[in-house]
């Protein structure tokens, strides 16, 4: 449902009561109203929805995150070629989960 | 772009469908509420992807698929009155009433005008002192602080000449309605990111403990539903059913908690009919008292027209994952999305539209091609 | 002591800085247009005549002959205005006919109330394009409508060009195994209008692709002998183009995501707004259909012209699901890619 994008804050105005950031989505650049997200900084990531940022990414926990998944996909290449040399090698359902849950 | 590209990594999503792969032992059914995540699922063919008998199931998250009829027929009867400008987002002008569109409206003299921001509205407003400016305003709890925003604003700007048309639907009581039916085979559900991005996860954790039904909140980019799909599997598999979020980086357990005050300040939770559900209760948001001079609805006495839905369309099995779109008679053929007979054709998120535009080549059989 | 002239009524030229509907009458004020503003800029020996028709010399065989009508919001935008869009609108429907552009007609629907200023800009700028695109305007008319009745202006033009002897193009030729090639990032010009509308603060680099396409195409029909069609990708974007190729050629179409250019700075509005730019209007771009056998060379020779330096080779045609147009998507999986009703709308979800 609702299309929310994440862009860079690179800059906060106020006008009119209203408080506006110019948020950077790829090679353009659109003001969003910050009201709901007064506590982003320059240089933060929102995510934007409607003209409002209504979130901000929290880059750690977005780090964090991807490395484990890109360890999964790395994962994933080391097991094809362990398949390819032996089929035994595949681990068992809860020696994935465990992995999945470290 | 930073945050979008490296969740459609092809490495890493196949690197989630191999672990997908090797924990999953069951054909599980698993519902993506929201329509944002239906579109990723079909632009992608993610749902291709999964191991054999997994099924995803379209769930009922698109705010335009779900607007009433009635509540679209009045922004046309609206739009059509000459001292109004009737401003709505791009997604709501081509959704058809029972007789027509705004986009129609629009070629016959009215003026209506499409924005990308709630605000767009008030300066559109001001600017026309002269005219009546009435905001078309839909949303889940995700748009609902927007739309309230306006209107807040509205009042303490002193505009005589806005109003608000508004159709805000709630995800909860319908999730309870579709889990609760007797025929529900939904199994572990998807939460959606961005509405928990602004109300918390706190009603989620609710469904879980009541349904026993593994929840997990999930962002909108392949890689995001892929891990999303693999931690409902991992919980299905083991035996739990708690609320877990994937969607860490936007989405926090209490949520946007300014958004949440502005929409408690100027909405009021009420009963709502859903397009293709039916009515549910307190489903819906409507004005506070305080407001009702910006209540569309009252300024302009609108009544209720009672409009009948088409009895062709299967959309309320659709949306249970009873049936697929390819199962309805009526698919590609006397409903497309230029023509639709039932919600989940109506916009690019609904579930209808969404196997139409991307998945016409597993229907090629179905229907003759090219002739529409 | 007053003079003659003094006491005649002013030249009415002098003192309209705006077209008045007197422009369009036929009489004084239309000549006057003609002499002050369009002569000065389109003038060559066929145009200069002045007659009611144009009289040319043409070599025998076939001709290409095309008609496109111009409206654009703003006027003026990011790399090029209303003017340079209707040159090269009818340049580019003949160039990927394979015809070598020639002659243009030029007529103008002006809204009562346009500053002669912009109506001069806009002229100028239709005849540095036709210079570059190596076409003469030879004939042309104006009216002018009430203010209220038009949107400021309103460019038809017409063009005529020759066709090469023995050079067939079409898309009943196209078969499958055939290659299709890019000439570059879609969607510049659809989103800079777009940008323009919406308040979008662009970065730099993003402007409109408008641009003259007949060197390219006529670089493809030298790398390409056999080369089956081409298509200017304007309006509904590639998809709608593959699609009109798949529905009438009767055959398949598959493209591959990851080898179709986007901008960033388009991706951004795209993500943003939640379109396609795969429906994204273009003015300057252009895909070949040619024999596999041909395609890496038609490809070199694309990339040598400046407007074809970003060509790729997107897909290829496919005896499979005939009348459908598929992509391979960045995951590797498979989806339709339809043909629009209307234009696409910005959406919030
Ligand atoms: S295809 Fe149309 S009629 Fe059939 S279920 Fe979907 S929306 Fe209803």
């Amino acid at each position: 449902m609702c299309l929310a994008i994440p862009g860079q804050l690179v800059a906060k105005s106020e006008a009119e009561g209203i408080l506006t950031g110019r948020v950077k989505f790829g090679g353009i650049s659109r003001e969003v109203c910050m009201d709901f997200l007064p506590e982003a900084e320059v240089g933060d990531y929102v995510l934007v929805h409607v003209g409002f940022a209504i979130s901000r990414i929290d880059e750690e926990e977005a780090r964090k995150t991807y490395e484990y998944l890109e360890k999964t996909g790395l994962v994933d290449e080391e097991l094809a070629a362990m398949r390819a040399s032996d089929a035994a090698a595949i681990p068992t359902l809860q020696e994935t989960v465990v992995e999945l849950k470290a | 772009m930073k945050y979008i590209d490296e969740y459609r990594d092809e490495k890493v999503a196949h690197g989630l469908l191999g672990n997908l792969q090797r924990i999953a032992t069951r054909g599980w059914v698993l519902m993506e509420v929201c329509g944002g995540q239906t579109h990723t699922l079909m632009r992608y063919g993610i749902d291709e992807l999964l191991p054999n008998s997994m099924q995803m199931v379209h769930g009922p998250g698109c705010p335009v698929c779900v607007t009433p009829l009635e509540i679209i027929d009045k922004a046309v009867a609206l739009a059509e009155r000459p001292e109004v400008i009737l401003v709505s987002y791009g997604d709501m002008l081509r959704v058809p009433g029972s007789t027509t569109d705004l986009l129609h409206v629009k070629a016959r003299g009215g003026d209506v005008r499409m924005v990308y921001s709630p605000l767009e509205s008030l300066k559109i407003a001001r600017e026309n002192p002269t005219r009546e400016v009435v905001f078309f305003g839909i949303g889940f709890e995700t748009t609902a602080p927007a739309n309230a925003a306006a209107v807040w604003q509205a009042q303490r700007m002193g505009l005589k000449n806005f109003a608000l048309l508004a159709s805000h639907v709630l995800v909860p009581p319908a999730v309870r309605m579709l889990l609760s039916s007797p025929v529900n085979r939904v199994q572990g559900l998807i939460a959606p990111g961005h509405v928990c991005a602004i109300v918390g996860t706190r009603d989620y954790e609710a469904l879980a403990t009541e349904f026993h039904i593994p929840i997990v909140v999930g962002g909108f980019e392949p890689v995001d539903l892929l891990e999303a799909i693999l931690m409902l599997t991992a919980q299905l598999e083991e035996g739990r059913a708690e609320m877990e979020i994937q969607y860490t980086r936007s989405v926090s357990a209490p949520g946007n908690v300014r958004a949440q005050r502005i929409v408690a300040e100027v909405f009021e939770v009420c009963d709502q009919k859903w397009r293709g559900l039916g009515p549910i209760a307190k489903s819906g948001l409507r004005m506070q008292e305080a407001f009702r001079a910006f209540d569309a609805e009252a300024k302009y006495d609108l009544h209720d027209i009672a409009v009948d839905e088409p009895t062709e369309c299967i959309s309320a099995e659709i949306l249970q994952g009873l049936k697929r779109p390819t199962d309805c008679p009526a698919f590609a053929g006397r409903c497309t999305p230029e023509s639709p007979l039932g919600a989940p054709m109506v916009s690019a998120e609904g579930a209808c539209a969404a196997y139409y535009h991307y998945r016409r080549h597993e229907a090629v059989s179905l229907v003759s091609i090219g002739g529409n | 002591m007053a003079t003659l002239s003094s006491l005649a009524c002013p030249m009415p030229i002098a003192v309209n800085t705006h077209i008045v509907l007197g422009h369009g009458s036929g009489g004084k004020l239309s000549a006057d247009l003609v002499r002050d503003v369009f002569l000065p800029a389109f003038g060559n020996p066929a145009l200069n005549r002045l007659d009611d028709q144009a009289s040319l010399q043409m070599a025998s065989g076939r001709i290409a002959f095309s008609t496109d009508s111009f409206i654009v919001k703003p006027l003026f935008f990011p790399g090029g205005n209303i003017g340079e869009l209707a040159i090269y609108g009818t340049v580019n429907d003949l160039a990927v006919g394979g015809a070598e552009p020639k002659y243009l007609s030029a007529s103008f629907i002006l809204e009562e109330g346009l500053p002669l200023k912009t109506l001069h800009q806009i002229v100028k700028s239709m005849s540095d394009a036709a210079a570059r695109a190596g076409v003469s305007i030879v004939t042309g008319d104006t009216k002018v409508v009430e203010k209220g009745c038009g949107d400021k202006i309103f460019i038809n033009t017409s063009g005529i060009g020759v066709i090469p002897a023995g050079l067939t193009l079409s898309a009943s030729l196209v078969e499958p195994g055939d290659h299709i090639l890019l000439s570059g990032p879609l969607g510049e010009h659809g989103i800079t209008i777009l940008s323009q509308r919406e308040g979008l603060e662009l970065g730099g680099e993003l402007k409109s692709d408008t641009a003259p396409l007949h060197k390219l195409a006529q670089a493809i029909i030298k790398a390409s002998p056999q080369a089956r069609c081409m298509r200017d990708l304007t309006r509904g974007g590639l998809s709608s183009a593959l699609n009109e190729i798949a529905a009438s050629a009767r055959v398949g179409i598959e493209i591959n995501e990851r080898s179709i250019p986007v901008r960033e700075t388009v991706r951004g509005a795209c993500e943003l707004f939640g379109l396609d730019p795969l429906y994204v209007a273009n003015e300057g771009k252009l895909i070949a259909i040619v024999p596999a056998s041909e395609s890496s060379a038609t490809l070199a020779a694309m990339r040598l012209v400046d407007t074809g330096s970003e060509s790729t080779d997107i897909g290829v045609i496919t005896e499979a699901h005939a009348g459908l147009v598929t992509m391979r998507t960045a995951l590797g999986t498979m989806r339709v890619v339809d043909m629009l009703a209307g234009d696409q709308l910005p959406r919030i979800c």
